[in-house]
């Protein structure tokens, strides 16, 4: 269906955050706080084998002696965690045989997300695993996934059915030593999405999930791993929205990406997380460690569109591992009001003829804080390596702020490694040139932000970018003075 | 900590304090403060463990002097042997004070100098420098030449500057730093500048020192309103060389202009690091660093521009561009923005990679040997932060040691 504008002064109107509800369902839910015991009882409860109980006590162990970063550009009130309650699963157990069978009170959730699954299926072929609080309750799709061979299902699920799979490589990528939350999550984490594409298959569909933390004082810690085995292709979407709490949530995700020789992974984000009210209280704390490996010939492309969340401190990366591999970071960051972005990425170029472009795009407003953070690594035996980085930041008030911090180490005199970025306002020139013609201000904004962003939005699949483009300009919303 | 805590004693044992309130406070100071490590993200890039495992010592020995002044060029001759001031040619105008700097002159209000330790061990240790004031509107005719030599072995020189130029007044400055070719020595310099309203000071740095020594410089720059700071610094030969500019903008309608070039081989490691200040609004400031690494030489630059809130209509340039000509060469580039006001114009590039095969070859087809079209290729990439260097005498001089340095025939 065409998004008119019409549409999106109807969307206008409601100023507040309008993903902000709750859905009652009786949750599954454990006492607060975090032990060996809490993670054995996570364990239990999700019936895992010993490998995976012992995989989780060691990262609590190497957890327990490491420190929160501070590095970051961001200030925050740390997150208690012995005040997180580290489980929480809708509390009816069985397994669905079709989506009719699922809770009225989800189905709402859901449309009111704009994601039915029925029409979804019918109009865009995007199979939806949708995660509502930690524990997937509806796969569609699955079947005709699994006529290709594809696997995508929960990770739960994938514990219990693919055990293989995902000793070889969860924590490949990303070990439980890598950082304070990476080892946080691999002691906790509750459920997550797997999907494995096997040898010279091409998915036919977007892979998307859905997360919402739903249940007040619950942490997600998220796991997502995708597998591309040789010469396969597959396209991930993950979208997020979160409902208003007063509380600052702590999300902590890992998403680990390997594309084997030949394959290609295109992974997008829309992140639209709780951002705090426009007093700065509330909001969500979004830790995520983002990470692909590519080996040779391999592609992994990273699109991400962050509007939400209180603190965000993201670096999806690419270790471009093989020769000729590629890695690709889209990305667009709003802030608004008190939010905190500390985002970029780290391409560590490894093998030969390597390459990969970064555009970030950062657009501050209110009282916010935004920067880029990034580091291009050029490898001794990278030859020819290249590399193009370019980070543009707008800002919109006069109380916001806007920084770049790029890392550039280059080992290899055959490489080229380019960095660019800019810092301005958005012309009054631009602005009087639209209003001259009869745009309002409100409107010429829009219109030059999702110009400025297009770059990127352009790498977003079709549904959602319309999607990303309400929410640039939604995010955005009052910030013009 | 407490084998830190040994290392710093151990490494400061040889030198005598100074003698002013400024160095008991500065040493006091020094008891919290401990060398930078590779944990320090500032010195990221730098290792100085190297340096402070040495046992070094202050030296008053006096090398010969004549063959260092810049040929034909007229200038108030100042010259620094080991860190002691031996020769102070005194201006022949009395608006002009140039004079050995007493370390109760000492200044120090910069900020940024407080958790730098070899600053702070530069002003507990200091025993005098250098005072060149300017008075109201005085235009200094002649440039004041400074020449800074380093000789013996494991000599540890400590360099202090104070230049104040007063509204109006305007200076040309070069200073050269030249080491004997043997032995390890240790050059820690510190200035401190500042420049009032409608002042005008421009300063060349030339860097030619041996491949063992090291050199630490920090300059800390104050501008008021209307005034023009500009510094070239060159570094042609050196072992490790770090250069840190602290520029403070708190004035309108400045301009500042930094710019540098290095040329490394060997196993040299330059480290630029240049922090711009923007405090005040309508200011503009200009960086431009250019660098060619051979052999096993490692780069670094990190710049910051800095502009605070209410800082509207900056305008701050900055470009890094770097070319690696050895397999073992490295280069390590960090441009930063850090941006609180929305009405401003910054932009910054960094770029690595190598001369471009396509140019080679067309001046190779046109007769002209592989190695003189490098030479013509580096002179023209080093041609564009040298044609900020004004004065044509210190511009001969600097092309000069250029040639010997790279056996360029042009």
């Amino acid at each position: 269906m065409a998004y008119t504008e019409d549409d999106l002064k109807e969307e206008l109107k409601s100023k507040e955050y309008e993903f902000g509800f709750t859905t009652d369902i009786e949750s599954d839910k454990i006492s607060i706080g975090l032990t060996e015991d809490t993670i054995r009882l996570i364990s239990e409860k999700k019936n895992e084998p010993d490998w995976l109980l012992a995989y989780r006590l060691k990262a609590f162990n190497v957890w327990q002696a490491m420190h929160e970063p501070e590095w970051a550009h961001v200030k925050y009130n740390k997150p208690d965690f012995q005040a997180i309650s580290y489980y929480a699963a809708p509390k009816q157990k069985k397994v669905l045989e079709s989506l009719d069978e699922v809770d009225p009170e989800l189905r709402k959730t859901m449309e009111k997300l704009g994601i039915s699954l029925e029409e979804q299926k019918r109009l865009s072929g995007v199979a939806v695993d949708f995660v509502m609080d930690s524990v997937s309750v509806a796969t569609s799709f699955k079947e005709k996934l699994g006529e290709l061979g594809i696997i995508f299902c929960s990770f739960g699920e994938a514990v219990q059915n693919h055990p293989d799979l995902i000793k070889k490589y969860m924590g490949s990528v990303v070990p439980m030593t890598d950082n304070f939350y990476a080892a946080l999550n691999s002691a906790v984490f509750t459920d997550g999405s797997f999907c494995y594409i096997p040898k010279g298959v091409r998915c036919p569909m977007e892979l998307s999930t859905y997360f919402r933390i739903n249940e007040s004082g619950t942490g997600q810690f998220e796991r997502t791993l995708v597998v591309a085995d040789k010469g396969s292709y597959c396209s991930y979407l993950e979208g997020c929205t979160a409902p208003q709490r007063d509380e600052n949530q702590l999300h902590a995700a890992v998403v680990e990406l390997i594309a084997l020789d030949d394959a290609e992974i295109k992974y997008s984000t829309v992140q639209n997380w709780y951002p705090g009210d426009d007093k700065g209280i509330g909001g969500v704390f979004n830790f995520v460690t983002k990470r692909g490996l590519c080996e040779k010939n391999a592609k992994i492309s990273w699109t991400q569109v962050e509007t939400g969340s209180a603190v965000t401190w993201k670096y999806p990366s690419c270790i471009l591992k093989g020769d000729n591999s590629i890695g690709e970071f889209y990305s667009v960051a709003v802030t608004n009001n008190f939010q905190q972005a500390d985002t970029g990425t780290k391409m560590l170029h490894i093998g030969k003829n390597t390459r990969s472009t970064i555009i970030s795009k950062g657009i501050s407003a209110g009282k916010s804080q935004n920067s880029y953070r990034g580091l291009v690594k050029i490898g001794k035996n990278a030859q020819n390596a290249r590399n193009f980085s370019q980070c543009d930041s707008l800002l919109m008030s006069d109380r916001c702020g806007a920084h770049t911090f790029p890392y550039i180490e280059c080992d290899n005199p055959t490489a080229k490694v380019e960095h660019e970025a800019t810092t301005s306002k958005i012309g009054e020139d631009q602005i009087f040139y639209c209003l001259q013609r009869g745009i309002d201000e409100e409107k010429a904004i829009g219109l030059i932000v999702n110009g400025y962003a297009k770059e990127v939005l352009n790498k977003l699949p079709m549904e959602f970018a319309v999607e990303a483009q309400k929410l640039l300009e939604i995010s955005l919303e009052g910030s013009v003075g | 900590m407490g084998e830190a805590l040994t290392k710093k004693n151990r490494f400061l044992s040889s030198l005598t304090e100074g003698n002013s309130t400024h160095s008991y406070a500065a040493l006091k100071e020094l008891e919290h403060l401990d060398f930078p490590n590779r944990k320090t993200e500032d010195w990221r890039y730098t290792r100085v463990a190297p340096l402070i495992n040495k046992l070094l010592r202050q030296s008053a020995v006096r090398p010969e002097t004549e063959n260092f002044y810049i040929p034909q060029l007229q200038s108030h001759k100042i010259v620094f042997s080991n860190g002691n001031l031996i020769k102070n040619e005194v201006a022949d105008n009395n608006r002009i004070t140039i004079k050995k700097l007493e370390t109760s002159d000492l200044l120090l209000n910069s900020q940024a100098s407080i958790d730098e330790i070899f600053t702070t061990i530069n002003t507990a240790y200091t025993h005098g420098g250098i005072y060149i004031h300017l008075d109201k509107n005085t235009i200094l005719e002649k440039p004041i030449e400074i020449i800074h030599l380093i000789d013996g072995q494991n000599t540890f020189a400590q360099i202090r500057k104070l230049i104040v130029l007063e509204q109006g007044a305007e200076a040309q400055i070069v200073e050269g730093y030249y080491s004997s070719e043997t032995g390890l020595s240790f050059t820690n310099a510190v200035s401190e500048i500042i420049v009032k309203d409608n002042a005008k000071l421009h300063l060349d740095k030339i860097q030619f020192e041996s491949e063992e020594h090291w050199h630490i410089n920090s300059e800390y720059v104050y501008q008021e309103s209307n005034s023009n700071f500009t510094i070239n610094t060159i570094t042609l030969n050196g072992g490790t060389v770090r250069n840190g500019l602290n520029i403070s903008v708190d004035g309108n309608n400045c301009e500042t202009n930094l710019n540098g070039l290095y040329l490394l081989k060997g196993k040299q490691h330059v480290d630029n690091h240049t922090k711009v200040d923007h405090k005040q609004p309508h200011c503009t400031s200009s960086e431009l660093y250019k660098g060619m690494i051979d052999d096993q030489a490692t780069g670094v630059f990190n710049g910051k521009v800095f502009v605070r809130e209410d800082a509207q209509k900056i305008e701050a340039f900055q470009q890094n561009s770097n070319i690696l000509l050895s397999e073992n060469a490295s280069m390590n580039a960090k441009p930063e923005l850090e941006i609180y006001a929305d009405d401003v114009k910054c932009s910054h590039g960094s770029t690595t990679g190598q001369f471009d095969d396509e140019a080679l070859f067309y001046l190779k087809s046109r007769g002209i040997s592989e190695k003189n079209a490098h030479a013509l290729m580096a002179a023209g990439f080093a041609e564009d932060v040298l044609v900020n260097v004004t004065n044509e005498f210190i511009k001969l001089h600097i092309n000069k040691l250029l040639k010997e340095r790279f056996n360029w025939e042009l």
